[in-house]
C-alpha cells in the first residue's frame, strides 16, 4: 500500500501537527509524528479494516477497548510531549513463527563454532535523549560539496599562481633600509596604530587585548540565542571592531608611502608587497 | 571454440573480486563490488574510510547550505594541506643559511625560480596559498561569530580556534623571512620591533626569537625550524582537538 493512500484521521493529524509546530519541532519531524498518530488513531477506530487489509498479519489489531483512547488522548493534550504522542496506544501483537523443533546439527568435521547471547540489564543501557532532527548522509551530500569546493580553490589558486609571480627583491641588506618598510599585511593595522600610540600600546597592549577579548567572547556573551535578531549588540560590536581593523589594515597597505606618510594610491602609486 | 577477450566491465569486475582488491577497500567502500546506494552502504562509506571518518555518518541538512559555512573552515584545512605539500617540495631545494658573504638561502630562492622544474609555480602556490589561509581563517572566525556558533557547548572550541588563528599568523610570519630578500628581513624587522616593547621580557624574548639583537643568520635558522617543524606540529595538535570537539559538541551549529 502506498504511503499516500494509507487512511488516516484528518482531525488527529491537524491537531497533532499544530501541537508539534507550536512546540517548535522541525516541520518534517512534526509532519511525521502527526501522520503516525493519525494513522494509529484511524486504525484504532476502524479495527475491521485493518484485519481485512492485506497488511502483514503479524500486526494484529489491538483490543477494541483501547481504541477510543487514542484520538481522545491526542485531542485532550494538544501540547503533549513528544513521548506521549509517539507512545503507541494500541500495541500491535507480533507473532513470531512457531519453533520448528529442527535444531541444526553441525556437520561432521566442521569447525566448532558457538554463539554468545548476552543479557543486558536495562540500567546498563545508556539512554540518549536527542532529537533525530533533519539529517542527511555525509556521503554523498557533504563530501561532494567539499570536493567541489576543494577543486574550485585549487583551480583558482593554480591559475593565480601561473600568472602572478610572488615577489623576490634584492638580497637582504641590513645596512639598507627600504623606504617605506612595512610589516606583512596582517600586521599593518598594528603598524598603523603605531602612528597614533606609543609603541608599548600599539605593539603590546592592543594585540594582547585583542587576543584575550577574542578568547573571552563565549564567556562574556552569555545570551543563549543564535538568532541574529536577538544578538543586535554582539553583532554590531563585532562588526564595528572587524571593520575598524580592516580599515586600519587597508590604510596601512595602500595609503602609506615613503616615510610612512599618507598617500593616495591612484596618484602616487602603491607601496605594498604581499 | 573461439576465445573472446573479456570486456572492460568484465575485467573490472574480475579485478574487484580479487583478494587484494577486497583487502584494500573495506566493506561499504564505493570502490568495492556490490556497493548499493542504501543508507547502510552510505554510512559504511563514511565510517570505513580513514579520511572521511573525521565526519559523522550524518549531518544536519542545513549544514550543507553554502551560505551557512561558506566552506571556510574546510578550505582553511585544505589550504593547510596544500601548503604542507608545496612546502615539502620547496624544502628539497632550500637551505636556511645566510652567513656573511654567502647567502645560500637567497641563492636557493633564485634557483627555485629559475632552474627547478615547476619551482616558480610551486613557490607561487605556497606564497599565495599562505596569504589566502590567513584570510580564510579570519573570515572563518567572522562566520562563526555571526552564526553564534561559539555558544554553549562550543565555548572551548572557539578558544581553540583563536589559538589556531594565532598559530596561522605565526606560521605565515616565520615563513615571510625565509626568502631572505630585502622585503623579508625588513618586514620581519618591523614586525618584531612591534613586540620589542613588552614589559620585563622584551629583551629576553626578542633575543630568544631572533637569536641575537637584530634579524640575522641565526634568526633565519630559528624561524626555519619554527616554520617547517615546530609550529606545524603544534598546529596539528590543536587542529585535532578542534575537529574532535566539533563532533563531541554535537556537529555543526545551528540552524539559526
Amino acid at each position: 500500500m502506498a504511503r499516500e493512500d494509507t487512511p488516516l484521521d484528518q482531525a488527529v493529524f491537524d491537531s497533532t501537527l499544530a501541537a508539534e509546530l507550536a512546540k517548535g519541532s522541525d516541520r518534517r519531524v512534526a509532519e511525521g509524528r502527526a501522520r503516525s498518530a493519525a494513522v494509529r488513531a484511524y486504525k484504532a477506530a476502524h479495527p475491521e479494516e485493518a484485519e481485512a487489509a492485506p497488511a502483514p498479519a503479524a500486526a494484529a489489531p489491538a483490543p477494541a477497548a483501547a481504541a477510543p483512547a487514542a484520538p481522545a488522548a491526542v485531542a485532550a493534550a494538544p501540547a503533549a510531549t513528544a513521548v506521549a504522542v509517539a507512545t503507541p496506544v494500541t500495541t500491535p501483537v507480533r507473532t513470531a513463527p512457531l519453533p520448528t523443533g529442527n535444531i541444526p546439527t553441525p556437520k561432521k568435521g566442521a569447525d566448532d563454532k558457538h554463539r554468545l547471547l548476552a543479557l543486558v540489564p536495562p540500567e546498563g543501557i545508556q539512554r540518549v535523549e536527542r532529537e533525530q532532527g533533519d539529517r542527511v548522509n555525509v556521503w554523498p551530500h557533504l563530501l561532494i560539496e567539499e570536493f567541489v569546493a576543494m577543486l574550485i580553490l585549487t583551480a583558482g589558486l593554480l591559475v593565480f599562481s601561473t600568472f602572478l609571480m610572488a615577489p623576490l627583491r634584492q638580497l637582504a641588506n641590513p645596512n639598507l633600509t627600504p623606504n617605506p618598510s612595512k610589516a606583512p599585511w596582517y600586521f599593518l593595522g598594528l603598524q598603523e596604530l603605531l602612528r597614533y600610540f606609543h609603541p608599548m600600546v600599539a605593539g603590546i597592549v592592543i594585540p594582547t587585548f585583542i587576543l584575550v577579548v577574542l578568547a573571552a567572547v563565549p564567556y562574556v556573551d552569555r545570551n543563549p540565542s543564535t538568532k541574529p535578531g536577538d544578538r543586535k549588540i554582539a553583532i554590531s560590536m563585532f562588526t564595528v571592531l572587524f571593520c575598524f581593523g580592516a580599515t586600519l589594515t587597508i590604510i596601512g597597505c595602500f595609503f602609506r608611502g615613503p616615510g610612512y606618510n599618507w598617500i593616495w594610491p591612484w596618484a602616487q602609486g602603491v607601496f605594498f608587497d604581499l | 571454440m573461439k576465445l573472446k577477450p573479456p570486456s572492460p566491465s568484465e575485467l573490472g569486475d574480475r579485478l574487484r573480486d580479487t583478494e587484494v582488491w577486497k583487502s584494500i577497500f573495506r566493506p561499504g567502500s564505493i570502490f568495492r563490488r556490490g556497493y548499493k546506494d542504501t543508507s547502510r552502504d552510505r554510512a559504511l562509506a563514511t565510517m570505513n574510510n580513514v579520511l572521511y571518518h573525521l565526519h559523522p555518518v550524518k549531518v544536519k541538512r542545513h549544514g550543507l547550505k553554502l551560505t551557512y559555512t561558506f566552506c571556510l573552515g574546510g578550505l582553511s584545512f585544505f589550504l593547510f594541506i596544500l601548503l604542507t605539500i608545496t612546502g615539502i617540495f620547496l624544502m628539497f631545494f632550500y637551505r636556511p643559511m645566510a652567513d656573511i658573504g654567502g647567502a645560500v638561502a637567497y641563492a636557493d630562492m633564485q634557483s627555485i625560480r629559475t632552474t627547478v622544474f615547476f619551482g616558480d609555480l610551486v613557490r607561487n602556490l605556497h606564497r599565495w596559498g599562505a596569504h589566502l589561509m590567513v584570510f580564510s581563517v579570519t573570515l572563518h572566525m567572522a562566520r562563526v561569530f555571526y552564526t553564534g556558533a561559539y555558544k554553549p557547548p562550543r565555548e572551548f572550541n572557539w578558544v581553540v580556534g583563536v589559538i589556531l588563528l594565532f598559530l596561522t599568523l605565526g606560521l605565515s610570519f616565520t615563513g615571510y623571512l625565509l626568502p631572505w630578500d630585502q622585503l623579508a628581513i625588513w618586514a620581519v624587522t618591523v614586525g618584531t620591533s612591534l613586540g620589542g616593547y613588552a614589559p620585563f621580557i622584551a629583551k629576553q624574548a626578542n633575543f630568544l626569537l631572533l637569536g641575537g639583537v637584530v634579524v640575522g643568520p641565526q634568526t633565519l635558522l630559528r624561524w626555519y625550524v619554527l616554520h617547517v617543524l615546530a609550529l606545524p606540529f603544534v598546529l596539528v595538535i590543536f587542529l585535532a582537538v578542534h575537529f574532535w570537539r566539533i563532533r563531541k559538541d554535537g556537529g555543526i551549529s545551528g540552524p539559526l
